[in-house]
């Protein structure tokens, strides 16, 4: 059974028409039909956080939500949120803590963490902790990740930035 | 694992998709925020042959105070529960409780009714609803309907929704000025479901708390109420002797329900661990 619907969404800026069948997730779309590799899929149940993309300026599980109901929508992934330097400073920061083991995480870790930073401008390091426990790191790097978001946070609390220690191509 | 193949509409009217629902029958799920529904069709635990996305449907959205009540409708995250001034003055307990519900990207999405419809008892907005003493707001063929939270969650994952209704709104009375509330929820790790928990709230005088209702959840096939232990503090002054009192009749009255991980003595134990705390609390 033939069951296509046809959607239209911007995607990291791009307008993108499509059909899809409604069964497919937003993570599969993305990663299969416009080949983003940034959000990654992992438990595909909403326990792990390594899809988290933003929806209409949140994030959200792109397992559990799908490519059908983001018709209209406005879809950023880490490419495109690494492309506009949003993320700049946590990239920057989670390098210098070496926040991260296989990556396979990082790039959910890193779209949590700037919401975090928009939302709570003041979290200290135990709300830090809560609000990215819903993003499983299976290296077990959290110590270093929740140091390098504590950075952020102070640095930009203090009206710094924290600057790339070499350029970046 | 991927889900099977389904057809998937978008109404935008809320005759438009009672009439979905009727026609789709058993085989029809509605789907919100489907923070639940998702996992079970990726898992292949539930497979629908049509989705009716209602997120289009405006009769369901909002938050609003209308009179005495605060109503709350159906589409409101979990997030925009949180997030909202109106829940913090007139229902401070769901926003204490909000931060409990899974993790952010979670309840972006998730919706108050849901988490009601679903009637997980593991959940935290049914214990809170119960413990608020809501009216849940039901559309159905034959028109509007309202039904208390006590008689809306029956057993597991059962409501008193039938198969052709839609959960529209709940009202909840507003919070008198000398409300007070706890919420406290046992897990293994921040925003999974707790081993046990409670929402509680009681109208304080000094050391005297009235009008308590104290909600286990995550305990036994529906969220529980406390009757015996509330019974016993409602109009007493508040001592370490009527806490022991209230946390041994809350033991033999509820009857808890082991789960995976936890037993029923457990689970028994930590209810009154909550109690003793949420006691303490209110009148701390």
């Amino acid at each position: 059974m033939s069951l296509k619907k046809k959607i239209s969404m911007t995607v990291n800026g791009n307008l993108v028409n499509a059909e899809v069948e409604p069964r497919r997730h937003l993570v599969d779309f993305l990663r299969e039909d416009l080949h983003l590799k940034g959000p990654h899929l992992g438990c595909e149940q909403g326990a792990c956080g390594a899809c988290t993309v933003k929806v209409d300026g949140q994030i959200i599980r792109g397992c559990l939500y799908l490519a059908v109901q983001a018709d209209g929508c406005v879809v950023e992934t880490v490419e495109g949120l690494t492309k506009s330097g949003v993320l700049a400073d946590l990239q920057e920061s989670f390098m210098r803590h070496n926040a991260m083991q296989c990556g396979f995480c990082s790039s959910g870790m890193l779209l949590a963490a700037a919401e975090l930073i928009e939302k709570q401008p003041k979290a200290n390091r135990e709300e830090v902790r809560e609000w990215i426990s819903g993003n499983y790191c299976r290296c077990t790097g959290y110590h270093s990740i929740v140091d390098a978001i504590v950075d952020v946070l102070d640095a930009r609390a203090k009206g710094q930035k924290i600057k790339p220690v070499s350029a970046h191509a | 694992m991927k889900a099977a193949a389904f057809d998937y509409v978008k109404p935008k009217a809320l005759s438009d998709a009672l009439s979905l629902l009727k026609q789709g029958g058993d085989d029809a799920r509605l789907i919100a925020g489907g923070q639940t529904l998702l996992a079970t069709l990726n898992m292949r635990l539930s497979e629908p042959s049509v989705l009716i996305d209602i997120t289009d449907v405006e009769e369901l959205k909002g938050i609003s105070v209308i009179g005495d009540q605060l109503r709350i409708g159906a589409l409101v995250t979990h997030t925009e529960i949180e997030d909202s001034d109106l829940v913090a003055k007139h229902a401070p307990l769901l926003k204490a409780a909000a931060p409990h519900i899974a993790h952010r990207a979670i309840r972006n999405l998730g919706t108050w009714g849901g988490s009601l419809a679903y009637g997980d008892p593991a959940a935290e907005w049914p214990a809170c609803s119960l413990a608020l003493q809501a009216t849940m707001v039901i559309h159905g063929p034959a028109g509007e309907r309202k039904v208390s939270a006590k008689d809306f969650f029956i057993d597991l994952y059962t409501t008193a929704l039938e198969s052709d209704e839609i959960l529209v709104a709940t009202e909840i009375p507003l919070a008198p000025s000398n409300q007070v509330f706890y919420f406290h929820e046992l897990a293994r790790r921040h925003g999974d479901y707790a081993v046990a928990g409670l929402a509680a709230v009681a109208q304080k005088d000094g050391n005297i708390l009235n009008n308590c209702a104290f909600t286990f959840f995550s305990v036994s096939s529906t969220p529980v109420m406390a009757i015996a232990a509330q019974d016993l503090i409602n109009g007493k002054t508040l001592n370490s002797e009527l806490i022991a009192k209230a946390v041994n009749a809350v033991r033999d009255e509820i009857d808890a329900i082991a789960d995976i991980t936890n037993s029923a003595e457990a689970k028994k134990h930590l209810i009154g661990v909550l109690l003793e705390r949420g006691l303490r609390h209110l009148v701390a």
